[in-house]
């Protein structure tokens, strides 16, 4: 670097940039939160079953081995959008499907991956369905490319 | 070391080196799962493997960057720690509720945890990386406050320089931002936004700051260079970090549900995140290049190298492969994004971490020069095995993550394949990351092993200047 650059030149780079960077995004943050989120999450429809339905979700750490919107592990499929994948759209055939999938677990194939019997109730698997359901239904720019997720 | 204090900083490193272990242990344990589905089902499912496996990876580094800054707080302030007896007890603090945690995970199911540990009074848990507990969260907020504390009395009460104040800028920040694991709301997409505050703004933001600064000391101590020199760098540097990767946090918010202008903005600043990773390798290598010395500890001066290079190629070239929206669309949640996470924590964090313990064990065990020539030879053995081994894990992933693309993401729907299918197609791929990772865990036995061969390195004729004199 030349001479005629000096460090307090860089520290203040530093302390402009990161200062103007923070402020800016803070107001994104804003302006993502309060005035486009709303249009964008059906907010509307986000139940207490949807809550309730997010904690079992959470206790059950399904995230450890599926992605949600693409995010959580890959060693699973992905489920923001099981409810068109298993459920055509239709809140009953999707409830149906989950009570079905969830008590057959684990299929104890050799060699194959298992997904655990987390024994939950009846209550609790429609919960689950209900916040997968909203879920499906986030603004989320058209992702993911097709249906398999 | 100048200042006995220093020397409270060994226990960190060894701690962090046994979790190290055992977070390889579980890697392989998951490695395996992925290719024999049912392995150790139902003891230990791939959920409770990737949680250790992960949560074993934040704490190591966390004891890794809390035992660099009791080490170098010190000698850079030049005076004693202000509390050794608060560095040792918030060690035992940290390291029993670690363990703890860590057995909870394995000998508890994850829901019974949930409910005996009271996670329905503030939930908290069940999100990627923040599985921990709320007690543990709580836990972890206090240990850091009280070694934010003992460092800044320490810090204040001496020379004030950039190498500390950056370093402990940085650790501010990594505490504040630990505040929003504490908020999960009910709405996934806020919950969402909002934990990436902790995730991205960690690892993409405030740990760099952590990073240049450890760096930058390390190169002061080995180079001789002038510090004036190594600060106007460091300041360009984690200039370059925070510009573009604040509103680099935007590369998460593509498909989570926040507006399309993030497709833009996360697409051109974290297009330029690379940046201040080519910076680091420019730094180290310059540094090394108009060196006044040659320091007896090449081992250090490897990992220096090593930490610059492979963080600028798994953050910055790995994470540019994928980051941009259009590609992104594609590759977002897929094996790519595996390969990208395991060479940026590799390159940049672990590697830093294993970089300052190079430089600093040896001479807290009374070995000024550093380890004798036998030792780091061994040491640079494990280097080259662990860091080659990574990146042919990285090399597998990235092989099975654009295949998976091929297969499940680019046809139509109808046409494309099921993910499970898809996971079968690529298996092969997944069969040799894990010969990757058999060979990255003989690279960390080869690594410790150099902990045990006696002998120092001497003073010797190579030596340009004095390699201990003070800077």
């Amino acid at each position: 670097m030349a001479e005629r650059f000096t460090k307090s030149m860089a520290r203040n780079i530093y302390l402009g940039g990161s200062t103007f960077f923070i402020l800016l995004f803070l107001v994104l943050t804003f302006d993502t939160q309060v005035r486009a989120m709303p249009e964008r999450d059906n907010r509307d429809q986000l139940t207490e079953q949807v809550v309730r339905g997010k904690h079992v979700w959470e206790n059950n750490n399904c995230v450890g081995c599926h992605s949600i919107m693409g995010e959580g592990a890959y060693f699973a499929p992905e489920l923001a959008n099981v409810f068109d994948r298993r459920g055509g759209g239709n809140s009953e055939v999707f409830k149906a499907y989950m009570n079905a999938w969830m008590n057959a677990m684990p299929t104890n194939v050799p060699g194959r991956r298992q997904m655990p019997q987390f024994n939950l109730t009846d209550q609790e698997i429609e919960d689950l369905s209900s916040f997968l359901e909203w879920t499906s239904k986030i603004d989320d720019n058209g992702w993911p490319p097709n249906i398999e997720g | 070391m100048k200042y006995e204090s220093q020397r409270v900083a060994m226990p960190y490193f060894i701690f962090a080196l046994i979790l190290f272990a055992g977070q390889i242990v579980f890697g392989l344990v998951l490695g395996l799962q992925y290719v024999v589905g049912d392995f150790l089902f139902p003891e230990i499912p791939f959920n409770v493997a990737r949680m250790v496996h992960t949560n074993l990876l934040i704490v190591w580094l966390l004891f890794g960057f809390m035992g660099a800054t009791y080490y170098m707080v010190p000698e850079e302030a030049q005076t004693e720690l202000y509390s050794p007896l608060l560095a040792w007890i918030l060690f035992w603090v940290f390291a029993v509720a670690g363990t703890l945690t860590i057995l909870g995970y394995l000998f508890v199911d994850y829901a019974t945890l949930a409910d005996i540990t009271m996670n329905k009074l503030l939930p908290t848990m069940g999100r990627e990386f923040l599985e921990q507990p709320t007690i543990t969260k709580i836990g972890i907020a206090l240990v850091v406050v009280g070694f934010l504390f003992n460092i800044m009395m320490t810090a204040l009460k001496g020379r004030k320089t950039v190498v500390n104040i950056v370093l402990i800028t940085g650790l501010i920040g990594l505490a504040v931002l630990w505040l929003f694991s504490f908020y999960n709301p009910g709405n996934l997409a806020t919950d969402k936004y909002f934990w990436w505050f902790v995730v991205h703004l960690w690892v993409e933001g405030v740990w760099e700051l952590i990073m240049g600064a450890i760096l930058a000391y390390v190169l002061i101590k080995i180079t001789g260079v002038d510090r004036e020199v190594i600060e106007k760098w460091l300041y360009v540097i984690i200039a370059m970090a925070l510009i573009t990767g604040i509103i680099g946090t935007g590369h998460h918010f593509f498909w989570i549900g926040p507006p399309e202008y993030w497709l833009w903005l996360g697409s051109i600043f974290s297009a330029l995140e690379p940046l201040p990773f080519f910076m680091m390798v420019l730094f180290a290598f310059t540094m090394i290049n108009r060196r006044k010395r040659n320091h007896p500890n090449k081992a250090a001066t490897l990992w220096a190298m090593g930490t610059a290079v492979m963080a600028f190629l798994g953050a910055g070239v790995w994470g540019f492969l994928h980051t941009l929206a259009p590609v992104n669309y594609y590759t977002h949640g897929t094996q790519l994004t595996a390969a990208h996470g395991h060479m940026a924590f590799y390159g940049a964090y672990v590697m830093i971490v294993l970089t300052i313990i190079s430089y600093a064990v040896p001479i807290m065990r009374g070995r000024p020069y550093g380890n004798s020539n036998t030792a780091q030879v061994v040491e640079m053995w494990g280097f080259w095995l662990m860091t080659i081994s990574m990146v042919f894990i990285t090399l597998f992933l990235t092989g099975a993550g654009i295949l998976q693309i091929w297969l499940q993401r680019i046809p139509e729907s109808g046409e494309a394949l099921s993910f499970m299918a898809t996971q079968d197609n690529i298996s092969l791929f997944y069969w040799a990351r894990m010969i990757a990772g058999c060979f990255f865990m003989a690279g960390l036995v080869v690594y410790f092993c150099s902990f045990f061969i006696k002998g120092q390195a001497s003073f010797d004729e190579e030596v340009r200047g004095a390699a201990i004199q003070d800077v």
